[in-house]
């Protein structure tokens, strides 16, 4: 380890191209190495747009369309939150759900992002997964001053990649936090009440986030 | 060790037998780890209340008029305790390298940090590791229990809030003397928090559909995350949020009760949460 940080130029580049052929030899690329990737292009990404970094939602929105989308299954992530009711939910529900969840979760991540400093980098974790899993945890730390930040995904196989379908910040699995909130509006509201709650939301928070 | 381990255990699994029969009793799946519902939302709403009249402000207030810096100092002053108090559990927990992290973290910074207003340690690399006696009874096997919020101090469970009262007496004002110093540090204490969590909570008015259930269910995630450092949830759980931790291994006599009653609910739920195609 050592020797390869000390070890100018070539010796590092062949390492880190080693491991890029290794992962691309087995399917698409390894769960952690996507991650690595894809979470340190968002932050410098985030690093030279002073607009993200004031928190404008419309930049977010295109920058996670652009660089994180391709690598989530949100499919699968609004089905997870929805639970049980995501079967009885027509797929024009299943659509209004997954966009208007979708503009929640972009909103948390535009307010994350504001909070990104210069000085911040990721670190990955060793996975604790075997060869032939389909569904791994990725752990990742958010290092700068003050406490590093816990930011974990959880990655399913589908077809030759690996997806993204809940993250982790500080212990708390973000769609699964939202199952009981959920199923509570469904309880009492119905599906189109849910998607309606969530609009709302979207809309309050469009206008508060304006004004402060 | 291992005998004594065994009867710590054992004695705090029967003091909490109680919260696990309050489990059996339960109804439908988002009620089972949460029976004090009623209550807990007016004791919530009280909380909530008093924070936007009184803490909130204060702690707005607070932040405009004290510079970073010194707010830092301030929160590391009491971080320089609580890492005092994570060794010991630490250690009690039998996580050595965590402990003894933790002990060079105290003496580092009281030492070189001005008695702690200066966290050096965490400069050198040293990370916290935060363990309360709380974690450490999860440790030992005690199951969270039902939820429960506490007046003016929140979120909590069963265990975590018996172990409130221990988590205090390693708090500063328990080591100075006079009721005026104590009521200050306390209050100071209260309001560098809340001040250091003004932007969090934000965010949570924004993305919560119901708050209260948002930030209970954020808890219970985090404390049992927290418990087994992060590393028990390899495994999405079962899609309707089962008792996972709150029938945990003290609870294990009583776990099949609340889970067969679950059955007809929990069923569905996870047939249903599978990505659907």
């Amino acid at each position: 380890m050592i020797a390869i940080t000390r070890t100018s130029g070539w010796l590092a580049a062949a390492a880190a191209l080693l491991v890029a052929v290794g992962a691309h030899a087995q399917a698409g690329k390894a769960p952690d190495a996507l991650v690595k990737e894809l979470s340190t292009d968002v932050l410098e990404s985030v690093k030279v747009d002073k607009s993200i970094q004031a928190g404008d939602v419309k930049k977010v929105s295109a920058l996670v369309d652009q660089k994180v989308m391709p690598y989530v299954d949100f499919r699968r992530m609004t089905a997870s939150a929805v639970g049980r009711y995501w079967r009885q939910a027509t797929p024009e529900q299943q659509k209004r759900l997954a966009d208007e969840f979708k503009l929640l979760l972009v909103r948390t991540y535009s307010g994350a992002l504001s909070q990104v400093s210069p000085e911040q980098t990721i670190e990955i974790k060793p996975m604790r997964s075997q060869p032939g899993d389909n569904e791994v945890v990725v752990r990742t730390e958010i290092r700068g001053k003050g406490d590093p930040i816990q930011l974990d995904y959880r990655l399913a196989k589908a077809a030759d990649s690996w997806k993204i379908y809940d993250v982790n910040v500080l212990g708390v699995w973000l769609v699964e936090n939202y199952r009981n909130s959920f199923a509570q509006e469904i309880g009492t509201n119905g599906i189109d009440g849910l998607v309606a709650k969530l609009a709302e939301r979207n809309k309050a928070a469009a206008t508060g986030g304006a004004k402060s | 060790m291992h005998f004594t381990r065994g009867l710590t255990g054992g004695l705090l699994a029967l003091a909490l037998v109680g919260c696990t029969t309050i489990q059996a009793a339960r109804g439908g799946p988002g009620q089972r780890l949460d029976p004090w519902e009623n209550w807990n939302r007016k004791v919530f709403n009280f909380n909530e209340d008093l924070d936007r009249a009184v803490l909130k402000p204060v702690a707005t207030a607070y932040t405009d008029v004290v510079p970073q810096l010194v707010r830092r100092s301030v929160g590391n002053f009491y971080n320089n305790f609580a890492d005092a108090w994570s060794a010991i559990n630490n250690l009690a927990q039998g996580k050595f390298s965590a402990g003894f992290d933790d002990v060079t973290r105290v003496s580092t910074n009281t030492l070189f940090g001005l008695f702690g207003l200066l966290d050096v340690a965490s400069e050198l690399g040293l990370d916290h590791h935060y363990e309360d006696f709380g974690q450490t009874l999860g440790r030992y096997g005690v199951g969270a229990g039902a939820y429960i919020v506490l007046p003016l101090f929140g979120p909590s469970t069963v265990r975590d809030a018996a172990a409130i009262p221990v988590d205090r007496l390693a708090s500063p004002p328990a080591f100075f003397n006079g009721t005026g110093t104590q009521v200050s540090l306390t209050a100071l204490q209260i309001v560098n928090t809340r001040a250091s969590l003004l932007g969090a909570t934000r965010v949570i008015d924004d993305i919560a559909l119901d708050k209260y259930t948002f930030i209970r269910d954020a808890y219970l995630q985090r404390r049992r995350s927290l418990v087994f450092d992060g590393y028990e949830a390899e495994t999405p759980p079962p899609s309707d949020g089962a008792p996972a931790d709150a029938a945990g291994s003290a609870a294990s006599p009583a776990a099949p009760a609340p889970l067969a009653s679950a059955g007809p609910a929990s069923g569905p739920a996870s047939a249903g949460s599978a990505p659907a195609r």
